[in-house]
This record gives C-alpha cells, sequence and structure tokens, in this order.
C-alpha cells in the first residue's frame, strides 16, 4: 500500500506523534504512527485502553491535531507537522465523517433533522438536505423514524442515524470511535456490515477503533495499538486473536 | 436551519418557565418605572390640569403644594386689577383624614373659586359640576364614592354630583373638589365645645381688658363668630390662581406681583419644578435609584439563566463544532435565544403587568417612553448576558463530543 499515489488513498497518516505536556511531565500518546487507508477500504483499529488509539483517531479527524506528522486526505495535504494547509473546521465538515460509541445524536433535533444539519451547514438547501437524508434514512432502514427525537429511539437506530448523518456529506473517510460498544452483539456486527456495506457502495475510507473482536471478518484491513506505536496486523492472525477471545 | 427554535421547540416548556420567570422579573422593573412615572405624574396633575399661569403665594414660602401657604382672600380682587390678568381664582388645598365604613378615607380637599370656577375643567368620568355654592363635591373615584352618595365633613353633609378618574394628589389620595366657602369650613371647622370655650376665654379676657371696661359693647363681641369680629383677620386661601389674557407677557406681569411685598409668584413650570426637586424629589431618587438596580439584578439574572442554558448546551454545542459548525452558527444559537427570551419575556411582563398594575394602590403609569427605553434595555441585557454563554462555548473543544 506505501507504494500507492497517495492521492488513492482516503487518508494517508505519517509518522503521527502525539506529545502531551513538557518536561518531566510529558506525556506521548502517540509516537510514529502511520496509517494508509484506500477508498473503499474498512479499517480496523483495536488495541487496550490507553494505547493511543483515540488518540490518533482524533488526530486524523482534525480535532486534536498531532505534534508532528503528515496528514494527506484524499490527496490534499492537510497537515504537515505544526502547519496547517486548510480550515480545520471547514475541512472536517466536506470530508469527514464521524460516529462515537454513543450515537451523540443533538437532542434537540429530529432524527432527519440531525442529518440535515450536517449538510445545510455545508452550504446545501433545506430542501435538498431534507431530500438526501430521508434517502439516506431509507438506505439504512430507518426511514419511519424521521421524525422522532433521539430520545425516541433505539441505540441501534439512533446509531444508524448518526452513520446516515457521517455520509451525508459524501465524505472521504469515515471515523468510528467504539461504536458498537453500546450495542448487543447482533446490533453490533449489523453495524459493523453497514460499514463495510457504506465503504464498498460509496467508495469512502473507513476507520474503525473497536474492542469488539468477534466482527473482525467485516474488516479489510487491521490495525493494532500499543503504547502509542502502531503495527498492521495481518487478517488471519487478528481472526485466530477473534476466535480465541470467543472461546 | 433555525437551531435556537428548535431547541426551544423541543424544550418548550422550561423555556416558557425561564421565560415566565424573566418576565417576572422584568415585570417588577417596569412596575417600578411605572411607580416612579405615577409620582412625577400624580405630583404635578393639579398644576397641569388646573390650567394656572402664575401662582400667588405667601411670601417666601415654596406653597401651596410644597409647603403650607396662607394669603389673605382679597388677594384674588387685588391679584384681578393687574394689567395683563384675565382670571384670578382662590385656591384652597388640603388633607383631611376621617373614618368611612370603619376604614380611613384620606381626602385631599381642593377648594373651587365659586361661582367663576365650578369645575369645568375637571375631567368628569359620571355626572356633573358643581351646581351650588355648598354641600356638592366632585370626587375621585378613589376615594370609593359614587354620584349621589353622601360624605359628612366637619358639621356639613356634601352630596357627590361627579366623579373624576386618576385625580390624584402628590401625596397619592384621591381629590375632592368643593367649593373655596366649604374648603374653608373644613379645614377650619371646630367643635362646638371648642367655640364656646373660646367664647367664654374671650368675654374673660375682655371683663379685665381696660377698653372693654370702658366699653362694655366690647363684651358684646365677644360672643359673636370670630369671622364676624372687627380687626379678626378672615379665614385666608392658600394662593390665587392667575390666568393671564391672551398675549400678555407672563414674565412682566409676574414682576408686577413680586413688587408686592405681602407675596411671592411662580409660574406654573416654577411649581412643577418646586414639585419635582422639593416634595416628590426624595421619593422619585428612591425610586429611580431602585429601579437601576433591579435593571442590573435583571441584567446579572438574565446572564446567569442563559449561561446554564449554554451549559445546558454544550455537549450539543461540542458536536456541532465536531461535524464543522463555524462559530457564527454556534453564536447564533445562543444569540437569538438570548434574543427570543428577552423578547418573550418582555410581552409577558407587559401583559401581566397591564393586568396587575391597576390593582396597585398608587397609580402605575406604563408610558411609551418608558415601555421603549425598558425595550431597549432587555434588548442591550439580552445581548450582553448572551456573552457569557458566548464565551463559555468559544472555549468549548468539539473534543468534549467524544467524551
Amino acid at each position: 500500500m506505501t507504494t500507492l499515489d497517495s492521492k488513492k488513498f482516503a487518508i494517508d497518516a505519517v509518522k503521527l506523534t502525539k506529545i502531551y505536556g513538557s518536561g518531566n511531565t510529558e506525556v506521548v500518546a502517540m509516537r510514529d504512527a502511520s496509517m494508509q487507508v484506500a477508498q473503499g477500504e474498512v479499517v480496523a483499529l483495536l488495541g487496550p485502553s490507553g494505547s493511543g488509539k483515540s488518540t490518533f483517531l482524533t488526530a486524523v479527524g482534525l480535532i486534536n491535531p498531532p505534534t508532528s506528522g503528515r496528514i494527506t486526505i484524499k490527496g490534499q495535504l492537510v497537515l504537515d507537522g505544526e502547519t496547517e494547509h486548510a480550515n480545520l473546521r471547514s475541512f472536517r465538515r466536506q470530508h469527514i465523517g464521524f460516529i462515537f460509541q454513543k450515537s451523540n445524536l443533538i437532542p434537540f433535533l429530529s432524527a432527519v433533522e440531525n442529518i440535515q444539519i450536517a449538510m445545510q451547514l455545508n452550504g446545501q438547501s433545506s430542501g435538498f438536505a431534507r431530500r438526501r437524508a430521508i434517502e439516506l434514512m431509507d438506505y439504512l432502514g430507518v426511514a419511519d423514524r424521521a421524525d422522532n427525537f433521539p430520545s425516541m429511539l433505539s441505540g441501534g437506530q439512533q446509531q444508524r442515524v448518526a452513520v446516515a448523518r457521517a455520509l451525508a456529506n459524501h465524505p472521504s473517510v469515515i471515523l468510528a470511535d467504539e461504536p458498537t460498544a453500546a450495542l448487543d452483539g447482533h446490533r453490533g456486527r449489523q453495524v459493523m456490515e453497514l460499514f463495510a456495506k457504506v465503504a464498498h457502495e460509496q467508495g469512502t475510507g473507513v476507520i474503525v477503533v473497536t474492542h469488539d473482536h468477534r466482527a473482525l471478518d467485516v474488516f479489510d484491513t487491521i490495525y493494532e495499538m500499543e503504547d502509542g506505536l502502531m503495527h498492521e496486523q495481518p487478517k488471519q492472525s487478528a481472526s485466530s486473536l477473534d476466535g480465541a477471545q470467543s472461546l | 436551519m433555525n437551531l435556537a427554535m428548535k431547541d426551544i421547540r423541543h424544550n418548550l416548556g422550561r423555556f416558557l418557565l425561564t421565560a415566565v420567570g424573566i418576565g417576572m422579573l422584568l415585570m417588577v422593573v417596569m412596575g417600578m418605572g411605572g411607580i416612579y412615572r405615577g409620582v412625577v405624574e400624580d405630583a404635578t396633575l393639579l398644576i397641569d390640569r388646573v390650567g394656572a399661569d402664575l401662582w400667588i403665594v405667601q411670601r417666601d414660602t415654596r406653597g401651596p403644594f410644597a409647603e403650607l401657604s396662607r394669603v389673605p382672600s382679597n388677594l384674588v380682587f387685588r391679584a384681578a386689577t393687574v394689567p395683563g390678568v384675565q382670571l384670578s381664582r382662590e385656591f384652597v388645598y388640603h388633607t383631611v383624614q376621617r373614618q368611612r365604613d370603619g376604614k380611613p378615607l384620606r381626602i385631599a380637599v381642593l377648594g373651587l373659586s365659586w361661582p367663576t370656577d365650578k369645575g369645568e375643567w375637571v375631567p368628569l368620568i359620571t355626572g356633573r359640576p358643581l351646581g351650588q355654592s355648598h354641600y356638592e363635591m366632585i370626587a375621585d373615584k378613589s376615594l370609593g364614592l359614587g354620584v349621589g352618595e353622601q360624605l359628612e365633613l366637619g358639621k356639613e353633609t356634601y352630596t357627590v354630583v361627579g366623579t373624576t378618574n386618576n385625580m390624584i394628589s402628590s401625596g397619592g389620595d384621591g381629590i375632592a373638589f368643593v367649593t373655596v366657602a366649604d374648603a374653608q369650613a373644613i379645614q377650619f371647622d371646630v367643635p362646638g365645645e371648642a367655640v364656646r370655650l373660646e367664647r367664654a376665654a374671650r368675654e374673660a379676657r375682655g371683663e379685665v381688658f381696660e377698653l372693654a371696661i370702658q366699653q362694655p359693647m366690647m363684651l358684646n363681641n365677644a360672643a359673636r363668630p370670630s369671622g364676624e369680629l372687627p380687626a379678626v383677620a378672615r379665614p385666608q386661601i392658600s394662593a390665587v390662581m392667575v390666568t393671564l389674557s391672551p398675549g400678555a407677557d407672563v414674565n412682566h406681569v409676574a414682576e408686577t406681583f413680586s413688587g408686592w411685598g405681602d407675596v411671592s409668584v411662580f409660574t406654573a413650570d416654577g411649581q412643577r419644578e418646586l414639585l419635582l426637586k422639593g416634595s416628590v424629589e426624595k421619593v422619585r431618587q428612591q425610586i429611580g435609584l431602585f429601579r437601576v438596580l433591579l435593571t442590573v439584578i435583571a441584567a446579572i439574572i438574565m446572564a446567569l439563566i442563559l449561561y446554564t442554558l449554554t451549559l445546558d448546551k454544550i455537549h450539543s454545542i461540542a458536536l456541532l463544532k465536531l461535524i464543522g459548525a463555524p462559530n457564527t452558527v454556534i453564536l447564533g444559537l445562543i444569540l437569538q435565544q438570548a434574543l427570543i427570551l428577552g423578547v418573550v419575556g418582555f410581552g409577558i411582563a407587559y401583559l401581566v403587568g397591564q393586568q396587575l398594575f391597576p390593582m396597585f394602590p398608587r397609580r402605575v403609569i406604563l408610558a411609551e417612553s418608558d415601555l421603549l427605553q425598558l425595550a431597549g434595555i432587555v434588548l442591550a441585557i439580552s445581548v450582553l448576558s448572551s456573552l457569557l454563554g458566548i464565551w463559555k462555548t468559544m472555549k468549548v473543544s468539539p473534543n468534549e463530543a467524544l467524551t
């Protein structure tokens, strides 16, 4: 993968390092972490708590920029060390979709409005945004709950609405932080399969941080982080780990 | 998509309760302004309504409203002879307190210069002006007297022939209009026993008074009413009101009166100033300062409410930032809610105030200028108090949506 031109990658993160504090209080949360995700590829990021997974995700999500390293999204250099090459918030809005452990829908907006808002913030008209939101909800099987508020939806339905919101602006990459943690095994697998379906059908790169080893077969590539260091794992090895844990 | 309205729609009950709370607070501020305006209006009401150009009062006093003034009755004729004077009227004004139906009844008694002045200028809501020189009365509604009702004052009984609305003294007491003679009778009423004692005392003094011994008929005079005694002053009046002829120069006529050694003269504006800078000044200042204090407190409370409302939305705001919402969207959310809250609160204050203020014992006047001023203040408070919430939202990191 490293030989491919970066334009073909949904995201190309190179040697990302994140250091908190300085001097005696310095903590290296992530060191030289690199990951390349092709368009339409679904990547799992595994690792124990505190290993740096969320730090990596917030770094490539342009929420918490790394101390050093380079991030290229869909061929556009966004961050290079401390230099920002784009308005990060605007870039995030246009190119990155987020899904979290809890669905994180805005409580005072209905399901369809939660999806609409992402598009309207990106300059789409209200009418267009609503039509596309309904289409996405239909695609994800929750169209009948369009006018319900998040508090009226089940965990799985909320997560589907969150996925629809993440997809709304045709993002280059979707970042999901333990999206199935609040779901039972069956629902969790459904959500993981949904990511794979979206990635393959829409050409979106998907990075999923997960502790759930039961659905690793859904992913194209698996990375593991430990003590801030990232390693790509052979899929077979991860699957056997999955099997061992299942036992 | 208007996020502010969406949030309000979703939390309508809480928003309305908050708006009602702010509305009540603003109603107190509004009411305090209305009380302030009422005090000023009540204080100057008579001066404005009675339509006198000049007020002639006792020398070196600030009467008849700011302090007691006594001038002789014949001053009204002296004043009428001055060139430029169209009309001069007696003015008698004092407050009495009587019991009626077991409750204290305070009445500001105002004497009308019968027959020149029958009270045609008094804005009647029912009945008619005075129709005879004695025993009739025009009463303000606040006294609780209706046309045809009778009221005993002194030794006489007065019949209400007309009623007015909001004719109130600077002290907040309803005004009763009677003729000057009746006003004086009420003011100088003395119990029969006191009259008898005074006559006896006069006779006793006369018996040892050399002139009375030399002229015994003098003693006979002692038994007569004091008003009939020679060289004893008649009951005096509070002031003389002067209306000028069209085209007469008020300063020129006032200068003539100023030259008289026994009186002082004030223009209507001068009387207004005496009242506003005299008897009601401290009340005015006190209410004014209290109003300022209430406004500041309202601003602080509104700021804290808006800050709390913002804190409740911190997670949503972090999420909006995370999905790329520009700052203007988030500022709009906070600012619009602050303005909506302010406007709705103001509306509630106005509507509730309109129902409650008429029940207050003193007039609460919601002047248009005061309402506009308060509306401006509320808008300013809304904007300023939202700054605290905006400051908080600017500090929110998108990271907080992940926690």
